[in-house]
């Protein structure tokens, strides 16, 4: 088996870190070719990351990694083993699309590998058939079970015939029963294409077993190679799981011991939680479906079943965190009620996922603790310190837990859920992922618990000898507990060798009840011609590959109702909101008159104000400290203020000073309005000096004709409106585009263009396309809006609008997609592109201010934007009348900045991860 | 009722290391409280400020070279002459928002009492400078003029004198205006963001369950993350305003900066209740993203922050009057510049309060329900 000639992969001298934690260190190793070959060992041991350096989908940091007789540090290689290399990466469908079809998501991948309809349709079909998913060709990826998940994504792996198959712990959360079936696929695939490579990394020793090649691996550096059996007989161990313990360095095994349980003792029959007929509906969803079991005091009771059975939400109904829709569960004989904080002092839980603070440290952890659930202030500090005694924390005490081990951090959870003494504790999934050793360290610690204080502990596991420790277990599927009972009268009951296989056969029994799954169906012949075609696709761009991508991107955005609506109609309500809201138009600006005068004269003057559409006169002054007060208050914006003997002083020529308080504090509408209260003035002069001297007299020499340009109302919405188009048209786009790659590189979907043939302009250009068409027809809406609903007329010329506004948007989605091409998190996307697009747009573009006016830094960050160019183009084409002739440069300019931002977020972009 | 207060003092600690402990808020904070402030403040301007003015002048007198001269900074660019036919052009590419046009024979015109006519050519599109800056042109060309004229001894006096005089702000420097206003939108962005994402991140890192099932009430949690979230935004806004808005903008504070603190805290108390009511209304971080950004653009340039509140319609009035921003902006604008003290601006107070105690009940009815089924 082992004795083929040569190797499919070869690493020498491979060192790879992340930051300060080293991954692989000084790796050197041969896999052989034409073979199953394994990578064993607990998480974060550095399995990942050589199989990543293995696909190419990371880069190489140190060493030399050859793959499919090649470097793999040579770029033309890579390309030519896109084609070769299948790589599938861990979690559950991680590089799936959840929200498209089983179909649809075969027929993305076949389109990445540049295979025409006809041929994509065959091959879809085939392995359909082959892995029993064609019943359900349409059902989305992310409904699936964890099982059939996993098939998908062989299939998806297995859409381009690959040389060499990666697959990163393709059954980790699976059930015991479709983990069979996977093998078994594989198996089959395998009689089917020979010459074909395997390579798998995985947690569970039992699988490891079958294969032919091993390789077993800790903190970064291979401990041992050969076969199954080498490995057993070099350590004299029965199974791979002790063999692997033995190889370990010396002190890490110290201390280890064998697990026994003791047997329980005292029992009083007494139930600490009680579950009858709890269900939980998720919508149509039954997420669990009337579960009911009893847990005596101090019993273990185990919790078994695959990823998205409804183990985590049972645990969260029993806790109180979740409502449950039907059914009723008892904590210590009373009805569960969630907001009784009596009860909560009793349990102790521990969720799924490590959930305490990382941003405090160990011991500022206990001491929250502590303090959220009361403990007497002397009591406090001992019990910390007996924490931190017996859970081994006292060296990582000032440490933060993102800095520790994932066996630490556990410990520290379980540290915390016991601090205040629960009698009940219930644990989710406490050891995934954490290495033999440490399991069997923290399952010390709940033996203690149990046997020693009395502890009632309800735990939910993966491991099959996990499971075996356990008082009683419940065996749970699709919702549904298929049996209770303790771990070997269920083994006896199906005349079960283990528990595995016992679990495997209520599976079956289940499934064959209704009857949801199929297997084992016969594998098709295979056809003649593989791979016709697929192999011929190393071009520089590919338009099927592109359009791969636009054609995904446009059916997710299509099937997310919620992203859909702040596209198209979030801009429109906010066109209504601005193109009203945002005015200059100053009008009805309320005044008080404090007239100390009182005369003919004085009242004369005043009617020029109260009569005037821009005024609003208020009750009138009466004190002299009047003024001040309301102008303070803000409810007049103005104060005239005329002096007593104003008339008769302005009879005699003695030019009477009349003084106006402007309320300074928004200088927009003091200076409006102090050119408002200069025109009446005026306005009463001329009048007076007409009434006096029988004919016009303007106190001007020269008269001033002002004309106001291509908006001869001066109505702000004319010059607004076409400014908010320019406004919405970059921020919605942008920030759509934004989360576009960062959320693929938080899904894990990024892994597809990574390990297969689509360069990045592809990704990029296709990426981009649906967003260009939802931001332009965004444009449109917003358009028809402008005109019918504000009636603001497009003067000039709608060609060149209509032109400008693609390149526009082509721009402005750019920019997001750039933003998102640097940044590593969704939430920094956010902040940046709200950050970096808004300041410059709202204020440097000329939507608020003129840029003309603009000076130093805030005119050169205004012209590195494009939103100042379009708004010429908005504003020139709606209001002033323009043209091509007359708006060209801009549009030159929106094009240099589309394709600036498109090369520059080509050039971040990695083909590779790092 | 002291257990609770532990608990919610607890609770904030926690949420003030937390933030501290972020690089990427601080630096963020640090940014948005002092250059975004700085810049906007000295750039964006809504008065006539470096305003761009070209001259077509047929007249070639002294007094129409007297006009050109006029025009001086800060308010004007130096006025450019250009010929008559590049008046359509300039303006149309937006390079000249004013063209003064001076006719020939102007000043002989003038002199012989023939009331010439001098055409001012206005960009409508530039509706913030363009109405302030028509009524500042025709102050200058007339005031030169009658300057002209007087040297010359044949002006005519007016019967009156108005004297225009703008109380808080004498110059109308619009920088005055924008660096508060700019504290005052900041404010409303980083207090939300920062509480949403706070609770959006507890909810993805599954801490928030944790704290569920421990004796601690979801109204404590609440109240804790209002507090010490507040609590960072109001050191940073004072900070702001003592040093980048009085230090570096030498913008002269008129009232009580205590009581503007104070109503600043009573914001901040219905800004954050926003964020957490925002918060339970998404599913994930990109979805709040989407929702936040348009929720605080109307609250920020519909709050009469940006443009005078009166001019909007009424209806829309009456909808900003749920905002708490519109009462925060009225608040701060007679506090700081009008120098107003409580008995003034107490309803604003009272109004914000009320507003807050609303948005707090309803995320308070939907935060257990929706903390749990989202995650």
């Amino acid at each position: 088996m082992t004795s083929a000639p040569d190797s499919i992969a070869q690493l020498s001298t491979v060192t790879h870190e992340y930051g300060e934690v080293s991954a692989l260190d000084d790796v050197s190793v041969k896999i052989p070719a034409g073979c199953m070959a394994g990578l064993i060992g607990p998480d974060g041991v550095g399995k990942s990351t050589l199989l990543a350096l293995i696909s190419g989908v990371r880069t190489i940091q140190a060493g030399r990694v050859h793959a499919l007789s090649g470097d793999m540090r040579d770029k033309a290689h890579r390309r030519n083993c896109f084609n070769r290399i299948a790589y599938m990466p861990q979690g559950l469908g991680k590089n799936l699309y959840p929200t498209l079809s089983i179909y649809e998501n075969l027929d993305f991948f076949a389109r990445l590998f540049g295979q025409d309809a006809k041929e994509r349709h065959r091959r879809i079909g085939e392995l359909l058939q082959a892995t029993g998913l064609a019943p359900f060709p349409d059902r989305p990826a992310g409904k699936l079970s964890g099982g059939m998940k996993q098939k998908l994504g062989l299939c998806c792996a297995l859409i381009h015939d690959p040389d060499l198959l990666v697959l990163d712990e393709p059954t980790t959360g699976v059930d015991p029963l479709s983990r069979r079936q996977f093998w078994q696929l594989i198996d089959r695939i395998r009689a089917r294409r020979p010459h074909m490579s395997v390579v798998v990394a995985t947690a569970y020793m039992d699988e490891a077993e079958g294969f032919d090649w091993l390789a077993a691996m800790d903190d970064g550096k291979i401990i041992a190679t050969g076969s199954p059996a080498e490995l057993k007989s070099q350590t004299s161990a029965d199974t791979l799981e002790a063999a692997f313990i033995a190889l370990l360095p010396e002190q890490k095994r110290s201390g280890h011991q064998q697990i026994n349980v003791p047997p329980r003792t005292g029992e009083d029959g007494q139930f600490a939680i009680q579950a009858s007929g709890l269900t939980k509906r998720f919508g149509n969803f039954t997420a669990v479906d009337h579960v009911s079991f009893d847990i005596e005091r101090g019993e273990i009771f185990g919790f078994l079943g695959s990823n998205g059975c409804g183990k985590t939400t049972t645990m969260k109904m029993l806790t109180g965190l979740l409502p449950a829709s039907e059914g009723e569960a008892r904590l210590f004989n009373k009805k569960l009620n969630a907001r009784d904080m009596q009860t909560r002092r009793r349990v102790g839980y521990m969720s799924q996922s490590f959930s305490l603070y990382g941003e405090l440290t160990v011991l500022q952890n206990l001491e929250l603790h502590a303090h959220l659930f009361h403990l007497p202030k002397h009591q406090r500090n001992d019990r910390i310190t007996d924490l931190l005694q017996r859970f081994d924390l006292h060296d990582v005490l000032d440490h933060k837990p993102d800095s520790l081990p994932l066996g630490v951090k556990q410990r520290l959870q379980l540290a915390v859920a016991i601090i205040h003494q629960p009698e009940v504790l219930i644990l989710d999934e406490p050891t995934s992922g954490v290495d033999p050793i440490a399991r069997d360290d923290f399952w010390l610690l709940l033996i203690e618990l149990s046997r020693n204080e009395g502890v009632t502990i309800f735990i939910s596991t993966h491991f099959m000898n996990e499971a075996a420790r356990c008082d009683r277990i419940s065996l749970m599927h699709a919702g549904k507990v298929l049996a209770v009972g303790a771990p070997q009268d269920l083994a006896d009951a199906r005349h079960a060798g283990s528990l595995d296989e016992a679990f495997v056969a209520y599976l079956q029994d289940a499934i064959a009840d209704d009857n949801t799954d199929t297997a084992d169906n016969p594998i098709v012949a295979e056809p003649a011609d593989t791979a016709a075609g697929a192999r011929h696709n190393a071009s520089v761009f590919s338009v099927r590959r592109m359009w791969a991508y636009a054609s995904r991107e446009a059916k997710e955005l299509l099937r997310d109702p919620i992203r859909l609506a702040f596209a198209l109609l979030g801009p429109m309500i906010l066109m209504v909101t601005f193109g009203y809201g945002i005015s200059f138009d100053v009008e009805e600006l309320p005044y008080a008159v404090y007239d100390q005068d009182r005369s003919h004269e004085s009242r004369q003057f005043l009617e020029n104000f109260s009569s005037s559409r821009y005024f609003i006169e208020r009750p009138p002054v009466t004190q002299p400290s009047g003024v001040e007060t309301r102008l303070k208050s803000g409810e007049l914006k103005f104060a005239i203020e005329i002096p007593s003997g104003f008339g008769k002083n302005m009879l005699k020529g003695g030019q009477p000073e009349v003084g106006v308080w402007l309320d300074g504090a928004m200088p927009f509408r003091a200076e409006t309005a102090r050119g408002y209260i200069q025109g009446v003035t005026a306005q009463y002069i001329a009048d007076m000096s007409t009434r006096q001297t029988g004919h016009s007299v303007s106190v001007s020499p020269v008269s001033i004709e002002t004309r106001f340009r291509y908006n001869q109302a001066f109505k702000s919405t004319n010059a607004i409106t076409p400014g908010v188009i320019m406004l919405l048209c970059i921020l919605i786009p942008a920030m759509m585009t934004a989360v576009g790659i960062v959320r693929e590189k938080e899904m894990g979907s990024i892994t597809n263009l990574y390990s297969t043939p689509v360069t990045r302009m592809e990704f990029l250009l296709g990426k981009q396309l649906p967003y260009i068409a939802i931001a332009y027809a965004s444009f449109i809406s917003l358009c028809v809006l402008v005109i019918l609903v504000f009636a603001v007329p497009i003067k000039g010329s709608l060609a060149a609008l209509a032109v400008g506004a693609l390149f526009y948007v082509w721009a402005t989605t750019g920019f997001g997609m750039l933003v998102s091409s640097f940044v590593n998190s969704q939430i920094a996307a956010i902040f940046a592109t709200a950050i970096l697009a808004m300041i410059p747009t709202m204020n440097f573009s000329g939507f608020m201010t003129p840029v003309s006016t603009l000076g130093g830094g805030a005119k050169i960050m205004g012209a590195l934007f494009p939103a100042p160019y379009f708004q010429q183009v908005s504003v020139g084409s709606f209001t002033k009348g323009l043209s091509f002739a007359d708006l060209w440069p801009n549009h030159l300019s929106l094009i240099g900045f589309a394709l600036a931002f498109f090369f520059t977020a080509t050039f971040f972009l990695r083909k590779q991860d790092v | 009722m002291l257990r609770r207060l532990g608990n919610i003092f607890r609770l904030g600690v926690k949420e003030l290391r937390s933030v501290l402990a972020d690089p990427v808020l601080a630096i963020l904070l640090v940014w948005t409280f002092t250059f975004a402030i700085y810049e906007v403040a000295q750039n964006a301007k809504m008065e006539i400020s470096n305003a761009s003015v070209a001259i077509v002048d047929e007249d070639r007198s002294k007094l129409s070279r007297r006009i050109q001269d006029a025009f001086l900074p800060p308010y004007f660019k130096p006025a450019v002459e250009i010929p008559g036919t590049d008046i359509d052009q300039s303006m149309d590419t937006g390079k000249f928002i004013f063209v003064i046009e001076i006719p020939p024979d102007f000043e002989a015109d003038l002199l012989s009492s023939r009331t010439p006519e001098i055409q001012v050519n206005i960009d409508a599109t530039a509706m913030s400078v363009a109405g302030t800056g028509a009524s500042y042109i025709q102050t200058i060309i007339t005031r030169e003029t009658l300057d002209f004229m007087n040297a010359r001894g044949s002006a005519l006096n007016p019967p009156l004198n108005v004297v225009v005089r703008a109380s808080f702000n004498p110059n109308l420097n619009s920088t005055w205006f924008m660096a508060v206003m700019q504290i005052v939108n900041n404010v409303t962005v980083l207090a939300m963001i920062l509480t949403g994402a706070a609770l959006i991140r507890e909810r993805e890192h599954g801490t928030i369950e944790h704290l569920l099932v421990m004796p601690v009430t979801s109204a404590e949690i609440m109240i804790s993350k209002v507090w010490a979230n507040g609590l960072v935004i109001v050191v940073a806004a004072a900070l702001s305003l003592t040093f980048v808005v009085q230090g570096l903008l030498q913008v002269p504070i008129a009232g009580s900066k205590l009581l503007f603190i104070a109503g600043a805290a009573i914001y901040l108390f219905s800004i954050t209740s926003l964020g957490i009511l925002l918060a339970t209304m998404t599913s994930s971080m990109p979805q709040f993203g989407l929702l936040a950004i348009p929720v605080f653009v109307v609250m920020e340039l519909l709050s009469g922050g940006t443009t005078p509140m009166e001019s909007m319609p009424a209806w829309l009035q009456t909808i900003m009057q749920a905002s708490p921003s519109t009462h925060y902006v009225s608040f701060s604008q007679a506090v700081l510049y009008r120098g107003a003290w409580i008995d003034i601006v107490w309803p604003q107070m009272v109004t914000m309060a009320v507003i807050g105690c609303v948005f707090f009940a309803v995320a308070l009815i939907r935060f257990r329900r929706t903390i749990v089924s989202f995650s």
